[in-house]
């Protein structure tokens, strides 16, 4: 049995009067794939943004390898550098080279040399096929090769874990086969990720459960064969049933 | 050959429209050229008021003459379509070459003709244009102030230097291209204020010492102008970032800070700064009058410069704030490596039009009694036997500020293009 990464315990969190998580429960252990899904709006970006403290909940408890995010928890840096994460809309930084993007964490988060930097974001490239591009701006790649070089960014910090918010979600159709390819290469390679998206293929290639989430609750977690051979809860039957 | 119809000009008699209608435009322009140049009236037959209206007259029934449609001329359908498309748009290209014509002359004559610049003495300005001999003579003034003739040989090195100096990021090595912006934010204020110090102030190293009040005239411009530009800038973004934070008290300091710099005017901002400033310092505690100026100025430009600079940290999408942040930065590695250098070259723009302002406000400082350029043309007009030149002063003010203010604004826009990325 392999050991609790993440540990979200009655996870409330209100925007406003308007609460968005509700008692939000889940586990997840090491080398885990767990893809969640749901309506828009239903809480799965806040939901995933909660467990780097992107954003904070106001009640529950979330322990995120061993520690536990509180206000004052003086180490968030520390904790961010090991949960990498990936956005809808890349977020790379467009004043700076894709090789820059790669290495500047390295450089000024984990202290490493630049040359070791550049041999990791050289070599995590490479696995992302982009390593072509490395000299360009961001500006000046296709939005996959975009998304992939964010990937290929937050792997530069050798993260424990990775969370992915609709990372194909704001790209042509013909690019998003090369995204999951680059995220499937990944969960091979035995990743803890937690993935936001609607690409059913990939949920059944690779994720070991599935969560669904409605209106700020987890409405179904199973395992990924269950959930997509019988679903238990109407709302789930119904999403997938428009969805697949 | 078909029938000529002189209301509606087209394609099949185009070289008859096209040279009958030049023809008359170009006696047009002649017409008014002849009168402004030479002050001959070609047309003194007719009676004054036609004769007046002719070139006009001519101009736009010539206008209309070649005004033809997809002509396959290609400079003409330029012509028609930019400032040929109508009678009125016609009139209009044709008043404007008319008064550039007619202005030409008198501009000419009173800068060059009828100026005089031999002599030292105002009797030599005998002709009817500017007096360049007043200028001449009070060059040295307008540049120096009243520093001692005999020691302005340290302005001239001081500045020479840190021209040169200026020079340095272009020295293509990599190794000094990772200092160069400690260098240019740190090293070299520092090397400037020390060249101004010991150079230019004296009163060591074997110096002589030469108090600020003495300074004045297009040296003093630069160093108020330089000192302010250079402490306002990061001023002014620590106030834009404070505006932004989360603490509250930081944030209301920044806004107080901001908004009651706002919403004084400079002028009393200066005045205070020389007047009611002292007073609340102990008895023995003595700052330079320059001194304090530079700070006033610089305090009250930085309230502009944070406003300008929040605009862009504005711009840019929450997107950015997110991945540094999911990087493990920490709230100064996000804005020193992610969000200052996107923000700051958005509002590159916004920036040199607050530069701008500051150079072409630093005459203020008359209220002082500090003389800068402006300042030691004021006083030179009402030397009595210099009377009866401001004209020369203004005019010639003007051409040393719009120099200076187009050379920074010529190295905006290169600093634009330098940093312009696609996104
Ligand atoms: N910063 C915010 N302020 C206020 N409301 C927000 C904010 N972010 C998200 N919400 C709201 O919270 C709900 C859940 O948002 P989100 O987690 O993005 O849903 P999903 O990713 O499932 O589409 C939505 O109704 C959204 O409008
Ligand atoms: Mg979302």
């Amino acid at each position: 049995m392999s050991d609790k990464i993440i540990e979200m315990k009655n996870v409330n969190k209100w925007f406003g009067d308007f609460q968005v998580l509700k008692d939000v429960n889940l586990e997840v252990n090491q080398k885990q794939k767990i893809v969640v899904c749901g309506p828009s709006g239903s809480g799965k970006s806040t939901l995933i943004r909660c467990i780097n403290r992107l954003e904070e909940h106001q009640k529950g408890t979330i322990i995120v390898d061993g520690n536990e995010l509180t206000e004052d928890t003086k180490n968030i840096e520390k904790i961010r550098a090991e949960v990498g994460m990936v956005f809808q809309q890349f977020n790379l930084f467009p004043h700076l080279s894709i090789l820059d993007n790669c290495t500047l964490a390295p450089i000024w988060v984990k202290k490493m040399p630049k040359k070791q930097a550049e041999e990791m974001a050289t070599k995590q490239l490479e696995k992302v096929q982009i390593v072509d591009q490395a000299k360009k701006f961001p500006g000046q790649l296709s939005g996959g090769q975009q998304q992939r070089a964010a990937i290929a960014r937050a792997l530069c910090m050798e993260p424990k874990i990775m969370l992915f918010d609709e990372p194909t979600s704001a790209l042509d159709p013909e690019m998003i086969k090369e995204v999951l390819d680059a995220m499937v290469n990944l969960a091979k390679g035995g990743m803890t990720m937690i993935v936001v998206t609607h690409e059913m293929g990939f949920a059944k290639e690779v994720a070991d459960e599935v969560i669904f989430m409605d209106e700020g609750m987890i409405v179904e977690r199973a395992a990924t064969k269950e959930f997509f051979a019988n679903p238990k809860s109407d709302r789930t039957k119904l999403f997938l049933s428009q969805i697949l | 050959m078909s029938k000529i119809n002189l209301l509606k000009p087209d394609k099949q008699n185009l070289s008859t429209y096209l040279y009958s209608g030049s023809f008359l435009f170009f006696i047009a322009i002649f017409d008014v050229f002849l009168s402004s140049f030479f002050g001959i009236n070609i047309t003194s037959f007719l009676p004054n008021s036609i004769s007046f209206l002719l070139p006009l007259i001519l101009g736009i029934v010539g206008l209309h003459l070649i005004r033809i449609e997809f002509s396959g001329i290609k400079n003409l359908d330029l012509l028609n379509k930019n400032i040929n498309t109508s009678t009125f748009n016609a009139v209009l290209t044709l008043l404007i070459i008319f008064t550039v014509i007619k202005s030409i002359p008198p501009i000419m004559s009173w800068f060059i003709i009828d100026a005089n610049i031999a002599g030292d003495t105002k009797e030599a300005c005998t002709g009817s244009g500017a007096c360049w001999t007043y200028i001449k003579i009070w060059l040295n003034r307008f540049i120096y102030g009243m520093y001692p003739n005999e020691l302005q040989w340290r302005i001239n090195i001081s500045f020479i230097l840190l021209i040169a100096l200026a020079f340095v990021g272009l020295i293509p090595s990599e190794k000094i291209k990772k200092f160069l912006t400690l260098y240019y934010v740190v090293i070299y204020p520092i090397i400037a204020f020390i060249l101004i110090y010991y150079l230019i102030s004296g009163g060591s190293l074997g110096l002589e010492w030469v108090e600020t009040g003495a300074w004045g005239g297009l040296s003093l411009t630069f160093i108020v102008s330089f000192f302010c530009l250079i402490f306002c800038f990061p001023v002014g973004m620590f106030l834009a970032l404070g505006r932004r934070s989360e603490l509250p008290t930081l944030r209301y300091i920044s806004v107080g800070f901001i908004e009651f710099w706002r919403g004084v005017p400079l002028i009393t901002v200066l005045f205070m700064s020389s007047v009611m400033f002292p007073m609340f310092l102990p008895e023995d505690f003595f700052m330079d009058k320059l001194v304090r100026v530079i700070i006033a100025i610089s305090l009250f430009e930085a309230a502009y410069v944070a406003e300008v600079i929040r605009g862009g940290l504005q711009a840019l999408p929450r997107g950015q704030y997110d991945a540094a942040k999911s990087l493990g930065m920490g709230y100064w590695k996000m804005h020193i490596f992610v969000i200052l250098p996107q923000a700051l070259k958005l509002v590159i723009p916004g920036i040199a039009n607050t530069f701008l302002a500051l150079v072409k406000d630093t005459p203020l400082i008359f209220v002082v009694g500090l003389l800068e350029i402006v300042g030691m043309l004021n006083l030179a007009k009402t030397n009595p036997k210099w009377l009866g030149f401001a004209m020369e002063g203004y005019v010639f003010a003007a051409i040393i500020f719009w120099i200076i203010c187009y050379a920074m604004s010529r190295y905006s826009y290169n600093l634009e293009l330098k940093y312009k990325t696609e996104r």
